[in-house]
């Protein structure tokens, strides 16, 4: 990234960039999941049309975490925001509960 | 300059550089395979090139039935797709005592054809499976398309000037030349990179984010696909014997239910049992939408037991995005964009995956890694469409008739590619590049001509069928690209050395 050649062999320099791709894969993948099941039960309609709504906009979430997950200014704020987000969309998941029927 | 710091335009730069790197040549296959689908009833039809015969959808599909009656009778399933105006047979899978087997039916007697082959089949399952088991290579598939979605984003964030970067062109200037190439095939066709992979993940939805079904169905899967087709008519066996009604008759129904539209695949379930049904489902060629209508038929009465057509807006926006992926609706140019758009994507990974490697040996010498990504690229990049046109060639030399020759066609493709992969990492790229560009040339050049290749060219011609001489006309203009690149490499490799002459004087 931004570093100079000098600083790119430490170990602080790869745990940091070790973290954030973690952050921007796995982390990504974990953020559009829980927001795919937010959606899926959030949405108005039948629950076939909610788990539609829920597919899309998880596929959209992944390149945005995964560009945050290198934007943000440390990989604990990167990792920070991850957790948040997936805090949020998986408590609004349990909140809703599964549609009836 | 726009608004975005420097700072993330770098970061954005780094990434996109890196995933690019992760699943480049995994890409570069998709990517290949994919374009290639577009063409995948013509490629059939060149793949097959004395099964000629041709005749109507419905007379096709009950030639085909009543030659399966007979020789696939215990088949748990037939699943059929009708010839249209792009195929002339009719494709068929069934279980012929173990194991599915793919086959080509003749539209006129319903036998398979003699020259068995898997034809464009083999490009479009090497586009989503790549030859991995079931679901390892759909899985690695779905992991490419997300990192290209992510390569994507960040290379249109990274870049400074879209809208002049259409315009530059900077030929015999090493990295300048590879940016500027890139940067082009990437932003002119953007709209369509951004949508193919988008609509990629979408076809492959429940296998790589399940999530929302998860969520809303548990783990009654059957629910979630009742749901998502209604009309799915889902009926046991019932374990006593049973003979088809005529078939035509259901076929003809069916068109009358689609408002006039054609039927395409047909599917029927215990063919000889009591409790057999026969389903029908609209051509996709009628609109963007992919499987919007079907009407299924209880077997041994020909008496309708369901009918369905899609009109919820979120099913239908589904169907919409899937559609736009196989890309069945296009004719005529649309299908030439597909194929433009496909061919610009697969040449944007591949100077991508060039440029990684330009970009640091121009800085210092290579280390040792990047060596290795150097020869892998002449391994791939050249490599799979060796494989490829070895395919090619294998269908015109293996004769008709010969046991397990569509499984051997595969075999030799492979064979030839990992051969063309073991010769890139064996010699250096100075020679890796021109030695197996020239070999794809060659072939290229090849498979037009071999096993008799002219005569059918001339009784295309004579029958007044163009899909054979395009064929052979892309195939043509594939070894003039692959000489082109020859002549392209040899050539930069001298002024690079004239350079560093020059330099080393001054």
């Amino acid at each position: 990234m931004g570093a100079r050649a000098a600083d790119r062999r430490g170990w602080r320099y790869r745990g940091n960039v070790a973290a954030r791709v973690l952050a921007g894969s796995l982390g990504a993948y974990g953020v559009a999941s829980c927001l795919a099941m937010a959606v899926a039960r959030l949405a108005a309609g039948g629950r076939i049309d909610g788990v539609i709504a829920g597919t899309l906009c998880a596929y959209l979430a992944v390149p945005a975490v995964a560009i945050w997950a290198f934007l943000a200014r440390g990989p604990w704020r990167a990792w920070g925001g991850v957790v948040a987000l997936v805090a949020l969309f998986g408590a609004l998941a349990w909140m809703i509960g599964p549609p009836a029927r | 300059m726009s608004a975005i710091r420097e700072g993330t335009r770098q970061v954005m730069a780094w990434l996109h550089g890196w995933t690019g790197l992760a699943l480049g040549w995994v890409l570069f296959v998709m990517c290949l395979a994919g374009t290639m689908s577009v063409f995948k009833p013509e490629i059939s039809r060149w793949m097959r090139p004395e099964a000629t015969a041709s005749a109507g959808r419905v007379e096709a599909i009950a030639a085909a039935t009543r030659w399966l009656a007979a020789n696939a009778p215990k088949s748990a399933g037939w699943y059929l797709t009708a010839p249209d105006d792009r195929a002339n047979n009719v494709e068929a899978t069934y279980d012929s005592g173990g194991d599915y087997v793919a086959r080509a039916l003749d539209p006129v007697s319903g036998a398979p054809v003699a020259r068995e082959t898997l034809g464009g089949e083999f490009f479009y399952r090497l586009h989503f499976e790549l030859e991995l088991p079931y679901p390892w290579g759909r899985w690695l598939a779905s992991i490419a398309a997300l990192t290209m979605l992510v390569a994507l984003v960040t290379g249109i964030i990274a870049h400074r000037r879209i809208f002049r970067d259409f315009f530059t062109f900077r030929p015999r200037k090493g990295q300048r030349s590879w940016l500027d190439g890139h940067n082009a095939l990437g932003v002119l066709a953007m709209p369509f990179h951004l949508m193919i992979t988008f609509s990629g993940l979408v076809t492959l939805a429940s296998l790589n984010m399940p999530w929302g079904i998860v969520a809303n169905y548990g783990n009654d899967l059957a629910a979630a696909y009742h749901d998502l087709t209604p009309g799915a008519v889902d009926r046991p066996a019932a374990g006593r014997p049973g003979t088809l009604a005529s078939i035509a008759p259901m076929l003809r129904e069916a068109e009358r239910r689609f408002g006039g539209a054609p039927f395409s695949r047909v599917s029927i379930a215990n063919p000889a049992d009591a409790a057999s049904v026969v389903t029908v489902y609209r051509s996709d060629a009628a609109q963007i939408g992919a499987t919007v209508a079907e009407v299924s038929f209880d077997g041994p009465s020909g008496r309708v037991i369901g009918a369905w057509t899609e009109t919820r807006p979120a099913v239908r926006t589904y169907t919409v995005i899937y559609g736009l992926h196989m890309g069945r609706f296009a004719n005529g140019v649309l299908r030439w964009l597909y194929f433009l758009g496909g061919a610009m994507l697969t040449l944007a990974v591949a100077s991508g995956m060039i440029l990684w490697v330009v970009k640091r040996r121009e800085r210092a010498p290579l280390s040792l890694g990047n060596r290795v990504v150097e020869r892998l690229n002449v391994g791939i990049l050249a490599g799979v469409p060796i494989g490829f046109a070895a395919f090619l060639c294998a269908n015109r030399l293996l004769p008709p008739g010969l046991i397990d020759r569509a499984q051997l066609e595969v075999t030799i493709a492979l064979d030839a590619a990992g051969i063309a992969l073991l010769v890139a990492l064996a010699v250096p790229p100075r020679l890796g590049w021109p030695l197996l560009l020239g070999v794809l040339a060659l072939l290229c050049l090849a498979a037009p001509v071999v096993g008799g290749g002219l005569a059918y060219l001339s009784q295309a011609l004579a029958r007044g069928d163009f899909v054979l001489p395009m064929i052979d006309a892309l195939l043509i203009a594939a070894a003039l690209a692959a000489s082109v690149g020859v002549r392209t490499v040899t050539r930069r490799r001298s002024d690079t050395r004239r350079t560093m002459r020059g330099r080393a004087m001054a």
